[in-house]
């Protein structure tokens, strides 16, 4: 299964994912249309100083999307189609761990689909793709 | 199937086609609606003007505003005059935030004969303000059977006979589908309003609205239920109402404000989420979950408002259908974006009786009511049965709830030897005949027997048994539910003044809808004056008709409260979920408003429409009586299912022990009476109107709705009653 794993001790919270992120599907630097985002990690709890917030494609917000708009690809990614999805917002309700992002510009939601372009982008090997 | 649809489609003859112009909708308007003359065959549009977006809002506003202006105070139900109006509402449509898609279908009502509104689910009414229309007037009668066919995206509309289809709503709906659609997927762009074969021949007609489940792969229906409109449908020669539109998404609405509509209803869907499970279980079941709990308080109608609770409801407990019936972890919400997604369905359900015998199909239900009435309400605590009486009673276009409150009352009447195998023709109506239940429907379908009878509604049994079966009047008239000729929704009332006033003193008859207060009132014990009560029976019909101005669902409102509800200050209210409700109508229309503007809109529209009924023959003191056994214990039976809660009332409050059970009954009714007498005369004071129930004109002029012919149907009433004012001369 494709998705991102994530080394939360070797983030350094830079930031390049998220704009490596909303530049490829957004065509803009805007952090907050990225669908990996950073959080500091004020709370303890991980061990870095920071969070990093991006789907690992489990699925679960799929259940109740009545378009049938999010659905899984061959590699295990859970995928929007924008030409089916009415922009309901449920599936950001669904997914416990808050990883389906929406802009107020935007149609519809948008999450990670596990491109892999932010692991490319990271300096310190914080992300990776699995296959 | 392609094939025999292009034969259904081949016998289609057009009567008319209409071109309109594209225009975008501008923060939750069209400022437009569609007129359909069927005698004549004319479709026009009709600009809505500003001042009546202020007045009426949309909705049910709207809707009983066009019918205003279309009949006169002489229209039947079946006089060509007399429109359906569909119309949705401001907020309706968008996508973000749950239960946005009802629809408001209002008429003059063969049952009651007033006008009457009904709110339904389905994609009809989001779609139809899609193509372009805040509102549908179907006025006149068409020759012969006909549909009609909005696309929105070509901006057209055709009329066309329909001599082939099925009438029947679960055939009719997927031949339409079928036809209309491009291909599987592009059924989701189809929205049918259809009735049924039962609704040509019963008063209890009703309309389905559809929708496509594309995991279930079949139309799926829901229901303008009460009042009979579907009989006005059929008698109007309607075979279907199709709309077409492609390319829904969450801004057509053109909103003034997304941002505000975003995090409102992402709030929401999170507490769903959250907390459903924890809740109602919705999404498990539905309104259902309250099968149990009903029974547990007491609350649930059995043998016909008798009992208000039963050993066997455990048989037809929501448990029940979650395990064996209901499919489990789909959505079902009844438009885009209702995470609550209460709209349950029973797949593959195999029927036993009637025209569709052998077949599986899939039933739309159970609701609570449906379970409540048709079950409990008529003894049949049998979950197939009940399943089985859901499927006819969509399909055929008959309303469930007066459905099962009208075989309620024949049953009871023949347990009584009141009717015998005489009058119902051989069909045996002993409680809890499931079977007898559902031929009485077949009945109505075929046009024959007693259902023809049980299908005028209980107003029109209680005459005939009097009048031709030599009936007692006075006891039909203590244990027919029914008052305005509306049969009473599957709530025991009985024990509960405020919800007594709640059935009672509704403007279009006994229907939940308006107020839901029993909990509050006698399992929380929050209103112990008549003034409390009052206070919410002018709040709580005035809330929830906003729901109905806006096309939203309530259910979403209260069937789901924010974790720390409790908490808040008025948890009854659920003050968490009115700031939703106030930053979404901001977002979409672009206007602010506070609490008290959400009454202010509301109470134009509830005082136009009481004013409406004042005008249509109804709306005095005298009409809003309502049937003894709302209010107490008829018969023995029932006292002494109470007896200690009664004879413990008649101690405390009317201050003497009686002996006899007859005396006792007879004093406690004595007492009812008075208070419930009491309470309306506190519920007409706090509502601005005089003791008869007549709005006072300051109540018109400061709501801005007196215009001079709505002061016109009230002044004789207040110069009689010497409420006309002076400065009015
Ligand atoms: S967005 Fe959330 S629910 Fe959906 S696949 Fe990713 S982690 Fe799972
Ligand atoms: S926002 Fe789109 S993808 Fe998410 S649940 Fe709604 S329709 Fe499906
Ligand atoms: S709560 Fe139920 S009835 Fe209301 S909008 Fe949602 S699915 Fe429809």
């Amino acid at each position: 299964m494709r998705k991102l794993l994530v080394d939360y001790s070797l983030c350094n919270g830079c930031g390049r994912c998220e704009i490596v992120c909303s530049k490829a599907f957004y065509k803009e630097e805007n952090m907050k249309k990225s669908a990996i985002r950073i959080f500091s990690n004020s709370y303890g709890g991980y061990h870095g100083q920071y969070r990093l917030a991006v789907c690992d494609q489990c699925g679960v917000c799929a259940r109740m999307c009545t378009p049938m708009a999010l659905n899984v690809d061959a590699h295990g990614v859970w995928k929007i189609d924008k030409s089916k999805c009415v922009g309901c917002l449920i599936c950001i309700g669904e997914c416990e761990r808050g990883f389906i992002y929406y802009h107020d510009d935007l149609p519809t939601p948008f999450k990670c689909i596990a491109c892999g372009l932010c692991a490319r982008a990271c300096p310190t090997g914080a992300l990776r793709l699995s296959e | 199937m392609k094939s025999e649809i292009h034969l259904l489609a081949g016998q289609h003859q057009q009567l008319t086609e209409y071109k309109y112009k594209p225009k975008a909708i501008y923060r939750g308007y069209n400022n437009r609606s569609l007129h359909i003359d069927l005698s004549s065959m004319t479709i026009k549009e009709k600009q809505i003007s500003r001042e009546i977006k202020e007045k009426f809002t949309g909705g049910r506003g709207f809707g009983l505003y066009y019918l205003w202006q279309a009949v006169t105070p002489q229209t039947h139900w079946d006089d060509p005059e007399n429109e359906i109006v569909i119309a949705h509402g401001p907020i309706s449509g968008i996508t973000q935030y749950p239960g946005a898609g009802k629809s408001l279908v209002c008429s003059i009502s063969p049952l009651t004969h007033l006008p009457i509104d009904s709110n339904v689910g389905g994609h009809f009414g989001p779609f139809l303000k899609f193509s372009g229309f805040d509102a549908l007037e179907l006025q006149g009668k068409a020759g012969n059977d006909v549909i009609i066919f909005i696309d929105g995206n070509e901006h057209l509309i055709r009329i066309m006979t329909a001599p082939r289809e099925a009438i029947d709503s679960h055939i009719l709906v997927e031949q339409l589908s079928e036809m209309y659609a491009i291909d599987k997927d592009d059924k989701s762009n189809i929205a049918i309003v259809s009735s049924g074969t039962a609704a040509a021949n019963s008063n209890i007609g009703m309309l389905n609205f559809s929708f496509w489940d594309k995991r279930r792969g079949c139309v799926r229906l829901k229901q303008a239920g009460r009042g009979g409109i579907g009989r006005v449908f059929r008698d109007k020669h309607i075979k279907a109402i199709i709309c077409c539109f492609r390319g829904v998404n969450g801004d057509l609405n053109n909103p003034a404000d997304k941002r505000l509509i975003n995090a409102a209803g992402l709030r929401l869907h999170k507490e769903v989420a959250n907390c459903d499970h924890l809740q109602n279980n919705m999404r498990k079941i539905g309104t259902a979950n309250i099968i149990e709990v009903m029974d547990q308080y007491d609350l649930l109608p059995c043998y016909n408002y008798q009992y208000g609770s039963d050993p066997k409801t455990q048989k037809i407990s929501s448990k029940v259908f979650i395990e064996k019936y209901v499919t489990q972890g789909v959505p079902d919400g009844c438009w885009y974006g209702c995470s609550l997604s209460c709209s349950k369905a029973v797949d593959n359900f195999l029927l036993r009786t009637g025209p569709y015998s052998g077949q599986r199909v899939c039933v739309d239900g159970p609701e609570y009511e449906n379970a409540a009435g048709l079950g409990a309400n008529t003894g049949t605590f049998d979950p197939d049965w009940i399943l089985e009486a859901n499927f006819y009673c969509d399909t055929y276009g008959l309303d469930t709830i007066s459905m099962g409150t009208m075989t309620a009352f024949a049953m009871e009447c023949f347990n009584r030897g009141i009717i015998t195998l005489k009058h119902t023709g051989g069909l045996d109506l002993t409680w809890g005949n499931g079977e007898s239940l559902c031929e009485l429907m077949h009945q109505m379908s075929r046009g024959e027997g007693f259902g023809m009878i049980v299908g005028r509604g209980i107003r029109e049994m209680k005459r005939i048994f009097v009048e031709e079966y030599g009936a007692d009047k006075a006891f039909l008239e203590d244990i027919g539910m029914e008052q305005k000729g509306l049969e009473y929704s599957e709530y025991l009332m009985k024990e509960s003044l405020a919800q007594q006033g709640g059935y009672a003193l509704c403007n279009k008859g006994p229907q939940h809808d308006e107020a839901w207060l029993i909990f509050m009132d006698i399992v929380n014990n929050q209103m112990p004056t008549f003034e409390d009560k009052a206070e919410a029976l002018y709040y709580f019909p005035l809330f929830r008709t906003w729901f109905g101005l806006l096309g939203m669902c309530k259910l979403p409102w209260n069937d789901i409260t924010p974790a720390d509800n409790k908490y808040s200050d008025d948890p009854s209210k659920v003050p968490g979920h009115i700031r939703n409700y106030r930053q979404v109508f901001e977002g979409v229309t672009g206007k602010p408003i506070d609490d008290d503007d959400i009454l202010k809109m509301s109470d134009r529209v509830y005082t136009f429409q009481r004013v409406f009924i004042l005008r249509m023959g109804s709306g005095q003191r005298c009409h809003d009586k309502p049937p003894y056994r709302s209010l107490g214990p008829v018969t023995k039976e029932e006292y002494l299912s109470r007896q200690p809660r009664y004879d413990k009332q008649l101690k405390e409050k009317v201050g003497f022990d009686i002996n006899g059970i007859e005396e006792r009954i007879a004093a406690l009714r004595h007492w009812r009476e008075q208070q419930f007498e009491k309470l309306v005369d506190a519920v007409y004071k706090r509502r601005g109107w005089t003791p008869n129930g007549i709005p006072k004109l300051q109540k018109l002029e400061e709501l801005g709705i007196d215009f001079p012919e709505v002061v016109s149907v009230v002044k004789p009433y207040l110069q009689a009653e010497g409420f006309w004012p002076d400065y009015a001369e």
